[in-house]
């Protein structure tokens, strides 16, 4: 029971850090939220669906294609309906959800409602000091312990990384400093998404792949961010693993469980909004008046 | 007559006559639901468009007024308006409750806070499913009215007096209040307005239409499920007022008026049925690409002009203003005497 805790924990809390680390960027860069990230992830798990089950391409291959492909669509998503509506950011938001309906809509008429399950890379159980792990879970902790390194790395020691911290602070005085912030947006776009594809890559064969599958981790992920503070990205990580041990508690220990498990994870977010809303890691914007 | 005020008067003449003109019973059906929706998608304008509270979790209170009036009617036995009016009381409990937690939280945060209330409250039921039905709900409701058509007329009377009087209450001093708080909240609270008390006296509203609203659904649909709560109906309730026009009132009624039967209808083709929300989606991408603003200020923006000096509104074709005479397109009026041909 322990051990389920703590590898349910870790495994699905480092997922969601993949998932929120995406879309914390997008909102300090761009200040869009996204609810389309998540719908980017189901892409992902869909294409890797396509490419390794129904034309037989190789796990490592499938999974490079699906998060590329996935990446350029998010590009193109930006250009064509995120970046003519920039100035409004109502349109902005209902375009986020239209595109997540529209996503949503298309693998339903193309795979169907059926629950799709996708083999996993890796069979067997691995033994890490005494807990019997399966490889498949390792695999999204190595995975997403490497991109969260990854992006730790682009962000605070190159000058892409600097100029998207830049942006993020201040939007104006970036563009000041000479920084192309519409590219910025969009290599940031790109990044998060990217993010989200390989977390959905990663994930795909332990979950079952629908297409309604992104509608469960975009609460998680908002509540994530919004406890872990949005914008902030180490805040993101430590929510995403707090949210994560807290659903794995309530699931293996509650009567329910199942069931309650996102009311308790989202009962927590409110209650850390109530003594700090700006969330725990919170970057305080400046109000923009 | 100014245009707008004509269409509005349209409309309701419209609305009033549906059931004469067209006794279908399946188009009765969906004109009661769009009606149930207006008035909901309206009663989220006054709290996202002109409160600025952008609620991302609006079905809370459709929600809690469809299972409240449902559960009162069904298992302490209320008579359907009693259970409907009750309903609505406990809904503008529900939204004061989540007004107090979100008086600290503004912009993202609080959209995407509010979004959790629904899913926590989903949750609580899904876990109790003996009292609240489970994933199937509650059924078996008595509706308001005995005939098809009297059940028209009740969704159809309660949307206008709702849609009415939201409008007729945002349109008061309160709603210049609302727009002052969500332009600025700290030059309002910096003129002397009790902030606080308005935001909670606005979800307290907000939460009362919607409840009302999911009361009258609970009992139109007899019977509340799930789907009331759903983040699908909360997502809707954005895309209508959005896609409408935001801060209008009229602009999210115009919106499920269109949107409402546009997909019903297009649900009715055997080949759009399984696409029906994806061509609905698209069509909401492609208006917002062309009217960012909304359909409503857009079209208003066509057959209306406001005048420059004392800003009413006056009909497009008119050269000097209604109620003060200054010339309307004042490039158009100057250019003869400036030019000497």
């Amino acid at each position: 029971m322990f051990q389920d805790i703590l590898v349910t924990g870790l495994v699905n809390g480092s997922a969601y850090a993949l998932l929120a680390i995406g879309f914390s960027l997008i909102f300090g860069v761009a200040r869009i939220v996204n609810i389309a990230h998540t719908a980017f992830y189901m892409l992902a798990a869909y294409c890797l669906y396509a490419l390794l089950v129904r034309f037989g391409l190789g796990v490592p291959l499938s999974g490079v294609v699906a998060v590329v492909l996935v990446t350029l669509l998010s590009v193109a998503c930006y250009r064509l309906v995120i970046e003519p509506v920039r100035q409004h950011e109502a349109a902005v938001l209902i375009a986020t959800i239209a595109l997540a309906l529209i996503f949503q809509e298309t693998m339903l008429s193309i795979f169907g409602g059926n629950y799709l399950g996708i083999p996993s890379a890796i069979e067997g159980v691995a033994n890490v000091f005494g807990m019997g792990i399966p490889w498949q879970r390792l695999l999204i902790l190595i995975v997403a312990g490497g991109m969260l390194g990854a992006t730790w790395l682009l962000l605070y020691r190159t000058r892409l990384g600097l100029a998207i911290r830049a942006t993020a602070n201040d939007l104006e005085v970036a563009n000041l400093m000479g920084m192309n912030v519409h590219r910025v947006a969009m290599v940031t776009v790109a990044i998060s998404v990217g993010l989200a594809a390989i977390a959905g890559v990663a994930v795909a064969p332990v979950f079952v792949v629908d297409p309604f599958m992104w509608l469960a981790p975009l609460v998680t992920v908002l509540s994530v961010v919004v406890l872990g503070g949005l914008g902030s990205i180490h805040g993101s990580v430590i929510g995403a693993l707090a949210i994560g041990y807290v659903e794995a508690i309530t699931v293996f220990l509650l009567p329910q469980g199942a069931f309650l498990k996102g009311a308790v994870a989202l009962s927590i977010m409110v209650i850390v909004l109530l003594f700090r809303p700006e969330g725990l890691f919170g970057v305080a914007f400046e109000e923009e008046r | 007559m100014l245009p707008s005020r004509t269409l509005a008067a349209v409309w309701v003449v419209a609305v009033v006559l549906l059931p004469v003109v067209v006794p279908d019973p399946y188009v009765l059906r969906v004109a009661a639901m769009t009606c149930i929706f207006a008035a909901f998608a309206a009663s989220w304008d006054l709290l996202a468009g002109y409160a600025g509270q952008v609620n991302f979790g609006h079905a809370l209170f459709f929600g809690a007024g469809a299972y409240s009036s449902a559960l009162l009617s069904l298992r302490l036995g209320f008579s359907s308006w009693l259970a409907v009016a009750t309903g609505g009381l406990i809904a503008t409990a529900v939204g004061l409750c989540v007004g107090y937690l979100c008086l600290r939280l503004r912009g993202s945060y609080l959209s995407l806070a509010t979004l959790a209330f629904p899913l926590i409250l989903i949750g609580i039921l899904f876990a109790v499913p003996d009292f609240s039905g489970g994933e199937l709900g509650i059924t078996g409701l008595t509706p308001l009215a005995t005939t098809r058509i009297g059940n028209y007329y009740v969704a159809a009377a309660a949307m206008l007096a709702l849609v009415f009087g939201i409008w007729a209450f945002a349109d008061s001093r309160f709603g210049l209040v609302l727009h002052a708080i969500r332009d600025d909240e700290l030059a309002a609270r910096a003129s002397g307005i009790d902030t606080t008390r308005y935001k909670m006296a606005v979800f307290g509203i907000s939460a009362a239409v919607a409840g009302l609203t999911g009361a009258f659904y609970a009992h139109f649909m007899r019977g509340a499920g799930p789907s009331t709560l759903e983040t699908a109906l909360s997502f809707q309730a954005v895309i209508w007022g959005v896609f409408g026009g935001l801060a209008t009132i009229y602009g999210p009624v115009t919106a499920v008026f269109v949107l409402y039967p546009l997909t019903e209808w297009l649900g009715s083709f055997h080949a759009f049925g399984e696409l029906r929300l994806l061509i609905f989606a698209i069509v909401v991408l492609l208006v917002l690409l062309f009217m960012p603003r909304g359909l409503t200020p857009w079209v208003r923006d066509r057959i209306e002009t406001r005048c420059p000096r004392c800003k009413q509104q006056n009909p497009v074709w008119r050269e000097i203003c209604r109620v003060c005479s200054a010339p309307l397109h004042e490039h158009r009026a100057r250019t003869p005497a400036q030019s000497p041909r």
